[in-house]
């Protein structure tokens, strides 16, 4: 029932929004296209921190590095269910959402989306915001200065996020 | 912080292949990843602009308005300090629904606005009231019912089923905000405000 949720949820989504915009009385053909001219300015933005995160990534593997770290802590984070390459996402994702998304683009490529890390690596980029960024920028734009509990507790939720995305990928998706 | 983590990948990654004998894997590697990055990111465009254009009808249709009186009795019941028709609310509502819906472009000047408003209640402007420790927790781990960039991404790298992660995502998502929430609750319950 819960795979026919998601398998329907998408194309319901993309008839379901200009029906009902239509239905208002949107000018729904003018509206999409406004708001589909916005993608190629929004990769264009993406594409920078996308050939910094590939290219370091990429050395980092050729040269055998990530062999190495994945050897030597792998069999610990088998342990808890965590593959090795999704390790450095989880550890960025809080940082930057586009030098983590850059990590999920490798991820996908290199592991396969429908693996256990490609889909616990696109569970793990979805479901948690860059904490770090949004609290810089948001106190920033009124000039607090003392924080106090508001960086520890977006830090708890995205842990609560990251260990509730591993147990519901092992869950969901049944053991890999 | 990024500064590190970049340099910290290129450096080991080239001491590596200097100890393994194999330099010359780093040039062919580093052309042919700048190759991938353009075309990954190129390649997100016809999906991003199907997603976009939607976002913008539901926007047009009301839609973040729907869901920010839905969210009403929640954000109500989330900031005991700020008073009722306090405008805060209302910003706090459409930078959240905005958030939900997945309209990036309206939620960020909306949280802007929301801080701004929730500042005019501060008593000390330079450190952070309860109010907004609440809302930034709320920010931080609330997200987008579909993660577009990612359901994306997966069918670019050839996924079978690019959007099965959406539900476990949402699943993910409603965990950690609950987390995030109580734990402020109890620390705002802690100091007595």
């Amino acid at each position: 029932m819960l795979a026919q949720v998601t398998t329907w949820l998408i194309p319901l989504i993309i008839v379901g929004i200009p029906l009902w915009g239509w239905i208002r009385g949107v000018d729904v053909y003018e509206a999409f296209t406004r708001g589909a001219a916005e993608a190629f300015p929004l990769a264009l933005r993406i594409l920078p921190f996308m050939v910094a995160i590939f290219v370091a990534l990429g050395i980092f593997r050729g040269g055998g590095a990530m062999d190495w770290m994945i050897r030597s802590i792998d069999p610990v984070l088998r342990t808890v269910g965590l593959p090795g390459p999704v390790v450095p996402l989880v550890l960025v994702r809080p940082l930057s959402g586009t030098a983590s998304l850059g990590l999920l683009a490798d991820l996908l490529r290199s592991a396969g989306p429908d693996s256990l890390a490609g889909r616990l690596g696109s569970v793990v980029q979805g479901s948690t915001d860059t904490t770090f960024y949004v609290l810089t920028l948001y106190f920033g734009s009124v000039g607090i200065r003392r924080t106090r509990y508001a960086a520890p507790v977006g830090l708890l939720g995205d842990a609560a996020g990251f260990v509730a995305a591993i147990v519901i990928v092992h869950l969901w998706f049944g053991a890999s | 912080m990024l500064n590190w983590v970049w340099m910290l990948l290129m450096m080991s990654g080239f001491l590596a292949a200097a100890a393994g004998g194999h330099v010359a894997s780093v040039t062919q590697v580093v052309m042919t990843s700048g190759q991938e990055a353009v075309e990954t990111a190129l390649g997100l465009v016809g999906i991003m602009a199907l997603w976009m254009g939607l976002t913008r009808i539901a926007e047009e249709a009301g839609l973040v308005d729907a869901m920010a009186r839905a969210l009403m009795p929640l954000v109500r019941g989330l900031f005991p300090s700020v008073p009722e028709g306090h405008p805060a609310l209302r910003f706090m509502m459409l930078n959240l629904a905005a958030n939900v819906i997945g309209a990036g472009g309206a939620a960020t000047p909306m949280g802007l606005k929301a801080m701004e408003a929730l500042q005019t209640l501060n008593p000390d402007p330079k450190v952070a009231s309860p109010a907004m420790c609440t809302f930034l927790a709320l920010n931080t781990t609330c997200i987008t019912l579909v993660p577009t960039t990612v359901v994306a991404l997966r069918a670019l790298s050839g996924s079978r089923a690019p959007a099965e992660i959406v539900v476990p995502t949402i699943l993910a998502t409603a965990f950690s905000t609950v987390v995030a929430i109580g734990t402020d609750a109890t620390i705002r319950r802690r100091h007595g405000s």
